[in-house]
């Protein structure tokens, strides 16, 4: 073996300590008591990998990583720390949109430093691994932009729906295939150049007609992709690390897509092709609620039922995020907990825009992780609550799921409001959900609604329950 | 067995330990989950910086190329990492 192989495989033997913490990092956080670990796992790891990169004797000018590194550095840590906790989602599908630019731009960049060096044309291999890793890249890239713009809502989060939107699709993924096939084939740079152009045209269309209430899966799904573009520049780099942790993250994505899709009852085709949810939902529910009445109730009666009560479950939705509410809806947990009520959390999986979201959220306003219920391990206790309290929730506690065949909810798992004693919804006004459907919930005997702003609600049921 | 060959077998023995990792993280940290996948996910920074300091002959060009690979990169590298770390810091025990 000469000096040449020998540190290839030293350099090799240090990704694969890179690649081992980072599957540590990942299975650390199994649970919160490990997870700061495994971050720091994680972040040792990728220091690893660069340094190591950095030393590889293919690299012979620093200025221009350097300057990349300290300004991606700055930018990142500036966004990372000054984000708000509920514009989350946002800030990762801009996050995976960076993945996937970088992405087109390394397999831009590594043909054309493989074309200087090879002499007797490039090797087809390689060509489709760029090829494959540009669009995968490419796809990313503008999913995510439309994600981002549709989250921050730059874009209206509503599905855009035109005539034959998937025959154009397919054709356009037929025709970004055949350009890739020529540039493996024959080596032409301009099929490549529109190939990752249609890529690029494709990331936008496949996330346009898909609506806000199903933005948890796609926010998912491009973290997969993300994962998928790191491992195809793994193939044409050679780089096992590249492959392993792609992969990694490519399944990652691809199952919360999955538990998001079940959550929801929908198959990820039919979320893909999207059109679900705004207007053009509307079910039937409607007309048959039209004549019956809500009740509403004053914050003063929520009050009293609350503090006399021994087990009240808190729902919270989007709408608190929305609203802010968390911090106030921690300090009604911590007042009532006082007085005795036993206070817990539950949590739909699909709650919020991204998985966990709201789980992020009442860790920042500091509600124990312990109180914090997912949807399988509280269900039963609603039979036994005096009340449940729901905070900017709506689909996912709407028992037409259960009940109502015709209802575009149904067969979705919710989480059994209906079965507390006595039920309190926030509520900023008879809007229906994200799916636009009318909430049966609302019209049940033991049912009362509160309406305004979830954040005053909470901030006056505090006042209330102290004044009491 | 060809490098391309080995790379498939990377790849599809590293998805069943995904898939077997993935599934054992906690709802409750799947936000997390998905801001270090992110910061992880740019692992193509090996593939950035190789780019921008192979200083060929088309140096100019591979050079902005890979600056910018590598700025993007470096953001959710940076990015990914603290946002994770200041989410986790927020789960805590009842006291």
């Amino acid at each position: 073996m000469n000096w040449a192989e020998s540190s290839k495989d030293i350099f090799s033997l240090i990704y694969l300590v890179a690649t081992i913490l980072f599957i540590l990092g990942i299975k650390s956080l199994s649970h919160p008591k490990t997870a700061q670990r495994g971050n720091t796992f994680a972040m040792v790891g990728m220091g690893i990998a660069i340094i190591a990169t950095l030393l590889n004797p293919e690299v012979h000018s620093y200025g221009w990583i350097i300057a990349g590194l300290v300004l991606g550095a700055v930018v990142g840590g500036v966004l990372a720390l000054k984000i708000q906790m509920t514009a989350m989602p946002q800030l990762v599908a801009a996050l995976h949109s960076f993945v996937g630019l970088s992405a087109v731009l390394i397999a831009i960049g590594t043909y054309f430093s493989h074309q200087q060096h090879s002499v007797s044309g490039m090797d087809s291999t390689l060509m489709i691994e760029l090829a494959v890793g540009s669009f995968i890249g490419a796809i990313t890239f503008t999913g995510s932009l439309v994600a981002f713009g549709k989250l921050q809502e730059l874009l209206s989060s509503n599905p855009l729906v035109f005539p034959f939107q998937h025959y154009l699709n397919l054709a356009l993924g037929i025709a970004m295939l055949g350009f890739g096939i020529d540039f493996a084939l024959h080596d032409h740079f301009a099929s490549f150049a529109i190939m990752t152009g249609i890529a690029l045209l494709l990331g936008f269309l496949l996330v346009l007609p898909i609506g806000g209430a199903d933005m948890p899966v796609v926010v998912s799904m491009l973290n997969s992709y993300s994962g998928w573009a790191a491992s195809a520049t793994g193939f044409t780099l050679g780089n096992n690390l590249l492959i392993t942790t792609g992969a990694l993250v490519g399944s990652s994505g691809a199952i919360l897509s999955y538990i998001m899709c079940k959550a929801m009852n929908r198959s990820i085709i039919s979320v893909v092709l999207g059109g679900f949810g705004g207007e053009a939902a509307a079910g039937s529910t409607q007309a048959n609620d039209a004549g019956k009445r809500v009740k509403s109730a004053s914050v003063e009666d929520a009050a009293f039922l609350l503090e006399n009560s021994t087990k009240v479950i808190i729902i919270p939705g989007y709408g608190m995020a929305v609203a802010q509410a968390q911090h106030a809806i921690k300090e009604l947990f911590d007042l009532l907990s006082e007085k005795g009520v036993d206070v817990k959390f539950a949590i739909h999986p699909v709650a919020g825009r991204m998985p966990g979201h709201m789980n992020v959220l009442l860790a920042e306003s500091d509600v124990p992780y312990d109180v914090v219920h997912e949807m399988d391990e509280v269900n039963n206790d609603f039979s036994s609550a005096d009340v449940a309290l729901v905070i900017g929730a709506n689909d996912v506690v709407n028992p037409a799921a259960k009940t109502d065949k015709s209802s575009p909810l149904y067969g979705m798992p919710i989480l059994d409001v209906y079965k507390a004693k006595h039920i309190l919804v926030s509520k900023r006004s008879m809007k229906a959900g994200y799916a636009g459907v009318d909430n049966a919930l609302f019209y049940y005997d033991n049912c009362s609604l509160i309406f305004g702003d979830a954040k005053a609600t909470c901030e006056n049921l505090v006042g209330a329950v102290k004044g009491a | 067995m060809s490098p391309a060959m080995i790379g498939i077998y990377v790849f599809v023995l590293s998805c069943f330990i995904g898939y077997h990792v993935i599934w054992g993280v906690t709802p409750a940290l799947h936000t997390p989950l998905m801001a270090v996948t992110n910061a992880v996910s740019a692992i193509v920074v090996v593939g950035a910086i190789l780019v921008a300091g192979s200083g060929s002959n088309h140096a100019g060009l591979l050079e902005i190329v890979g600056f910018f690979a590598v700025f993007l990169a470096s953001i959710n590298i940076f990015g990914g990492f603290v946002v994770t770390n200041r989410m986790l810091a927020m789960f805590k025990k009842k006291k």
